[in-house]
């Protein structure tokens, strides 16, 4: 999904350094999604995040499927590493290890 | 908000259960509950995406039916709102857990065979043995025996629509 075409409050783009390319799939409401966010602000990478919560219709639709092939209980937050390794939860030494730190 | 909080404190420690006693983390997971009242009109847990639809998402309206299992397993909830009494001690750390809700089509098809059965369930005629149906409540596990559910579960405060027929 396209975050550049979504309301900045349903998900946004934040530059940093690239290890890959990153999405990270949350809920706005969710207490790890919102910890994962910042563990990926804090380490500085480049990475997506989207609020499926707050996508309707045909988007939300969109990213519950992109999140369900990688993950298929599809639970949050789901952070995505080059379209190959998901990382489900908040499981910070996982997520450091993935990204090279 | 610190209303919320404090009453929902209260209520949660009055049935024997503890809610994180990270104040901070908590009261953002009641502040998600209450996003979540006012976008759905029910308590639906803020960590998991709701269906916008209060019988889909009946098991995971706050106390979700996963709460006790994962109290038993990892020390608490899947959001970690609730923790065990190894928490509140200090003998047990709260981290992310793994997510015990079964995927859509299986709840689709649980509710469907529970469906079928609560309808037969109904059309069973008592043969003499029981005085009064058994109720269950699919929150807590309490049990009652009555014509009808009680209209608020007296252990958990759970609403009536979550009891289920036991016997």
């Amino acid at each position: 999904m396209d975050v550049s075409n979504l309301d900045k409050d349903k998900g946004d783009h934040i530059s940093g350094i690239d290890r890959g390319k990153i999405v990270m799939y949350g809920l706005s409401t969710c207490v790890w999604c919102k910890r994962t966010k910042k563990l990926l602000t804090d380490l500085g990478v480049d990475f997506d995040f989207i609020y499926v919560d707050r996508l309707k219709g045909e988007e939300e639709n969109q990213a519950v499927e992109e999140v369900r092939h990688f993950n298929p209980s599809t639970s949050f937050p789901t952070t995505v590493i080059n379209g190959e390794k998901a990382i489900v939860g908040f499981k910070e030494k996982e997520i450091r290890e993935a990204l090279g730190f | 908000m610190d209303k919320v909080y404090r009453r929902l404190n209260d209520q949660v420690e009055k049935s024997g259960y503890h809610l994180n006693p990270d104040v901070e983390f908590t009261k953002d997971l009641v502040w998600g509950l209450l996003a979540n009242e006012q976008r759905y009109g029910y308590w639906s847990c803020p960590c998991r995406l709701s269906a916008n639809n209060l019988e889909e998402d009946l098991d995971i309206v706050c106390p979700c039916y996963y709460r006790d299992p994962d109290l038993n397993d990892y020390g608490a909830c899947y959001c970690a709102l609730y923790v065990s009494d190894e928490v509140i001690r200090g003998e047990r750390k709260v981290e992310s857990i793994p997510e015990r809700r079964p995927p859509k089509e299986q709840r689709d098809a649980e509710r469907a065979e529970e469906k079928k059965r609560a309808e037969m369930m109904e059309t069973t005629e008592f043969t003499g043995k029981l005085s009064k149906p058994v109720w269950r409540c699919k929150v807590c596990g309490y049990l009652c025996a009555m014509d009808e559910p009680p209209g608020v579960c007296p252990i958990c405060k759970a609403k009536k629509e979550r009891f289920e027929r036991f016997i």
